[in-house]
């Protein structure tokens, strides 16, 4: 047995008060294996160690919340006797080292965490970020070289990783967003948020309880894979070349068993024997037994040699670090155990008891019959370090005022900003990436990608639940609270123009180093915008996950939180989507005018005209006003519900003429829209403020849509007609520009495959 | 009428085929396990999408050694009427069932969208309720789709009338952009000679409600009822001669 020296315990990523007070905890010297226990689960990833103190300010309670933050998912109820669970998690780190793999495994760890509650998972999004894949978009760090191949290449390998587990899974992904930043480079995100479904009476908790039930240890064989993957790859900056020695750390995924997995499961607990379950995830068998023995205020000991093994020969800190997939821990009954052994073989899976529950509140391990390992669950937990880290308010970044005047451009310049818009691989049609995914699979897609949120019905119920999944990274990096606040109303706006009623959100917080103050005080700033936010838009946090160390040679993300938003909607049938459906309604844009001239000139340098147009980046993110924003949210549901609104779009990335375009290209629509004169144009057309629906209404029905926008007091504006075959602006009488839908329709449609696909055949042949 | 819908490990359109059966065609549904010979009954065999056996080997390569083939086989063998989707389409091609193999699509991704296919030969029991050269909006989802045969057997194929579904665009042309994903001669759905067991990539039970965009895909399981209760399926079964010699009978 090794010796435990200052090294190995720094190579553990132990701090010397890290292992003190270990030594204090245990009253000796920790065994190998121990320490190896000790590093996982107290590793940023597992232990939320700089986090924890900050997130109990979110709000995580409300009257449908059944399980808030702590167990694998969140739960809500959705009435009938029904409830959905859900969750957000990344797999940034993997992802960058190995795009295929890390975004597959992604995807079947958060496949497992909403069956491991007893949920059918029923959709998954993905909220990717990339380096820039066109040669022109601009860094806030002017000296970083962008690689446009290097950032392609793990594009696709994500997108075919996600395809990959998810299509051959059976779980249809319905959207997600896709975004593109040179501060993605070295670090890309790889957010996957999944929802599931479970009759009320049929969810499953990772809790352990009566001590001497089995414990009985289901699915894929433990290899050496992935061991380490929580303490050493999520949880440490990348450097030099480390992108590809840390290969061996990512796991590698196999749907097919995570797919036999989920139906077995399901049937055991359908035997009324499992009394508990936990997933095999980040820190595999150590995490599963110390956190449900943990919850159960009970103990587990396991005797290793009965875990089914892929390899020979591996020790007993190998084991337990193992990070294998397509792996569950469950604890059955004692004496109907053979009941729950059934099913897995049934489904061809190994089944194996592989130890107990005890009394005391330890996690026991023994190979060949003798203790290897003996921890209370509490020390790896609940005591685990939390550190209330150092913040500093940073420089700002950028100037505050444009670098220079903005000066005026005609009509035929501004077309032309708005087809540049349009083929940005950011907003353009994300058809590359979606076509990829079988997003029909269970056929309740009721609105697939493309929409500003995806809809799912429920065949038992006829209900509609709605997902949406938001960032803006660019947005916090200018005012992390600001940012995080839009990127909550941005998340609900986007389930609201469905018909749906927001119920509840998951949070996915991508930081960089949080041992530097300024990451630190960006953490900060982002979880009190985001209760804001989530508090007076009424939608609590039920879990999440954050993700820090994403940095390369100390080269942060910009703060990059990301919401999703489960909403419900009790007629599903009853939905609305953004494309105008026919010619000669009324084009109402619910919700505020834009800024003044000062907001504008500061806030405009956040827009993503500012840089894709402009190649500039200055200013702060437009404020959001939280009441605003709610009353246009129920404003919109109602126009839905009473059948007033044909159509509506949120408007957001590059503003009212993309969301226009956006309305106009779904059907081949057009639309004409009158902008007031006077000031730029670029304030209506372009600026990102936020609060503002597009909906479309029949002339008939105008005057109950604005008395009812009226008992909101939200602003309808008819701001223009559907119809002909063109996007026209008028401004003060005259046209300021015209053009045919055929013509928008063509950087939309192709801007996004173009870049990727461009060179493609050259980088493939490029070794990795 | 009774539809059985058999389950490999990996089918995951086993429940949308069984959901399209139950409620949109209101028709007896039952799941029938791969590891079992016994139909239950069926008076029509599904064979749903998916990936069985994880598209080891090759897609439907290990699915068609099932103990559940065994007994579709001889159900074919006596006339009974079998349905592939997707998937399924990819077994009855591995298990003989079907002539022909599918390749990668052409543009080596997997592919899920709404298409268009034109029914070629509405005289089966899986098109009858179609209408000759009627368009429909059905949806594919899958990664080998591209169907290949050789040059004899695509004449035999297109000469006996057994090209049943072909990618088209919306008006019904034949064109190669229409294509999604390279099959020759845009076959998008094949019959055996015998007339019943037809193969097809497109999903008929992804597009059997309205709320999700497409009814079309009933027409085929309409045609499926229709086909039971004018032969009688199980009874007349063993002596069926031909899908024409049927289609006569049922005028």
């Amino acid at each position: 047995m090794p010796e435990i020296t200052s090294q190995l315990v720094e190579e553990h990523n132990l701090t010397a008060e890290e292992y003190d007070r270990i030594l204090r905890i245990l009253g000796r010297e920790p065994t190998i294996t121990e320490l190896g226990l000790f590093s996982v689960m107290w590793s940023e990833h597992c232990s939320y160690k700089s986090s924890r103190p900050h997130l109990k300010h979110l709000p995580t309670r409300g009257a449908a919340v059944i399980q808030g933050p702590g167990e694998n998912a969140g739960i809500v109820d959705i009435g009938h006797g029904w409830v959905c669970a859900f969750k957000i998690e990344s797999h940034n780190h993997p992802s960058f080292v190995e795009p295929f793999q890390g975004a597959a495994t992604g995807v079947g760890g958060i496949l497992r965490d909403i069956f491991t509650m007893g949920a059918r998972p029923i959709a998954v999004m993905d909220s990717l970020r990339f380096g820039p894949i066109t040669e022109r978009i601009v860094s806030s760090d002017r000296t970083a070289r962008t690689d446009v191949a290097l950032n392609r290449r793990i594009l696709r390998g994500v997108v075919g990783g996600i395809a990959f587990y998810g299509n051959c899974f059976g779980v249809p992904t319905v959207g997600g967003e896709v975004v593109f930043e040179p501060c993605y480079q070295s670090n890309p995100l790889v957010n996957v948020f999944a929802l599931g479904v479970a009759k009320q009476d049929q969810i499953f908790y990772a809790r352990a309880r009566g001590p001497g039930n089995p414990v009985i240890y289901v699915g894929a064989k433990t290899g050496r894979d992935g061991i380490h993957g929580a303490s050493l790859l999520a949880s440490a900056e990348f450097s030099g070349a480390d992108g590809q020695q840390k290969r061996p750390n990512v796991q590698v995924g196999d749907p097919f068993l995570e797919k036999l997995l989920l139906e077995a499961c399901l049937e055991a607990m359908q035997t009324g024997a499992v009394l508990g379950i936990q997933d095999m995830g980040a820190a595999g068998l150590t995490c599963s037994t110390c956190e449900m023995g943990g919850r159960g205020a009970v103990g587990i000991e396991i005797e290793l040699d009965r875990v089914p093994q892929r390899e020979t020969g591996m020790t007993p800190y190998e084991i337990m670090l193992s990070e294998s997939q397509e792996r569950m821990l469950l604890v059955a009954e004692r004496g109907r155990e053979h009941e729950v052994i059934q099913v897995f073989r049934k489904w061809g899976l190994d089944a194996v008891e592989i130890g107990s529950v005890i009394e005391p509140p330890v996690l026991r391990v023994k190979q060949h019959g003798s203790i290897v390992a003996e921890i209370p669950n509490q020390a790896l937990t609940e005591e685990a370090p939390v550190y209330d880290r150092p913040r500093a308010i940073p420089r700002r970044p950028v100037p505050l005022e444009p670098p220079f005047p903005l000066c005026s451009r005609s009509g035929t310049e501004l077309a032309e900003d708005l087809l540049q818009l349009l083929a940005a691989p950011t907003i353009a049609s994300k058809r590359w990436v979606f076509e990829q995914y079988d997003t029909m699979v269970r056929t309740n897609t009721v609105i697939a990608p493309g929409g500003d949120a995806a809809l799912l019905r429920l065949k038992e119920t006829g209900q509609g639940l709605a997902m949406a999944v938001d960032g803006n990274g660019r947005y916090c990096f200018l005012d992390p609270r600001r940012g995080a606040r839009l990127a909550v109303a941005e998340s609900t706006r986007n389930v609201s123009v469905t018909g749906a009623e927001p119920l509840a959100a998951t949070n996915c917080l991508n930081f960089g180093n949080p041992e530097k103050p300024e990451i630190m005080w960006q953490f900060r700033e982002v979880i009190e915008g985001m209760a804001e936010a989530c508090e007076a838009l009424a939608v609590p946090i039920t879990g999440g996950n954050v993700s820090f160390y994403n940095e390369t040679e100390g080269q942060p993300i910009y703060p990059t939180p990301v919401v999703g938003v489960v909403g419900l909607l009790e007629n599903a049938a009853l939905h609305c989507t953004p494309p105008f459906k026919n010619e000669g309604r009324s084009i109402l844009l619910l919700g505020g005018a834009p800024a003044s001239r000062e907001e504008f000139a500061i806030t405009f340098g956040s827009s993503q005209y500012a840089q894709t147009n402009l190649g500039m980046l200055w200013g702060l993110p437009p404020g959001v006003n939280l009441d605003s924003e709610r009353s246009v949210q129920a404003c919109c549901r109602r126009l839905i519900a009473a059948g007033l609104a044909e159509s509506a779009h949120d408007l957001s990335d590059g503003g009212l003429a993309v969301a226009v375009a956006e309305c106009s290209l779904g059907r081949g629509v057009g639309a004409a829209v009158n902008i007031p004169s006077g000031g730029d144009p670029r304030a209506w057309l372009f600026a990102e403020d936020p609060s503002r629906i597009l909906v479309s209404v029949p002339g008939n029905l105008l005057a109950d849509a604005k008395r009812i926008a009226g008992e909101y007091n939200v602003a309808a504006e008819i701001i223009g007609t559907t119809g002909g075959a063109a996007l026209t602006v008028w401004q003060g009488g005259r046209v300021l520009f015209d053009i045919p839908i055929a013509s928008l329709r063509i950087p939309y449609e192709t801007g996004f495959e173009r870049a990727v696909e461009q060179g493609s055949a050259h980088e493939e042949r490029m070794p990795r | 009428m009774k539809f059985g819908v058999v389950v490999f490990p990996g089918s995951n359109c086993d429940h949308d085929a069984f959901c399209a059966v139950e409620h949109a065609l209101g028709q007896e549904a039952a799941f029938l396990w791969h590891e079992s010979r016994d139909l239950a009954g069926s008076d029509v065999v599904i064979l749903p999408g998916g990936f069985s056996y994880g598209d080891y080997l090759r897609t439907g390569a290990i699915a068609r050694f099932a103990p559940i083939m065994s007994a579709v086989k001889e159900f074919v063998a006596q006339g009974g009427l079998v349905l592939g989707i997707c998937n399924g389409f990819q077994i009855l091609l591995e298990a003989g069932l079907l002539p022909g193999a599918m390749l990668r699509n052409r543009g080596l991704k997997f592919i899920c969208r709404p298409v268009h296919i034109r029914v070629e030969n509405t005289e089966t029991p899986f098109t009858n309720a179609c209408r000759p050269r009627q368009v429909l909006e059905v949806p594919i989802a899958h990664a080998e789709g591209n169907y290949f045969a050789d040059a004899a057997t695509l004449d035999e194929l297109e000469r006996n009338g057994q090209v049943v579904f072909r990618y088209a665009t919306p008006d019904g042309a034949i064109t190669d952009e229409a294509n999604p994903n390279g099959s020759l001669h845009n076959i998008a759905g094949i019959i055996n000679r015998q007339g019943n067991v037809l193969g097809m990539m497109p999903h008929p039970e992804r597009a059997s409600d309205a709320l999700l965009g497409s009814r079309d895909g009933l027409f085929i399981f309409q045609s499926l009822v229709h086909a039971g209760v004018h032969a009688g399926v199980r009874a007349v079964a063993a002596g069926r001669a031909s899908p024409k010699a049927e289609a006569a009978a049922r005028r």
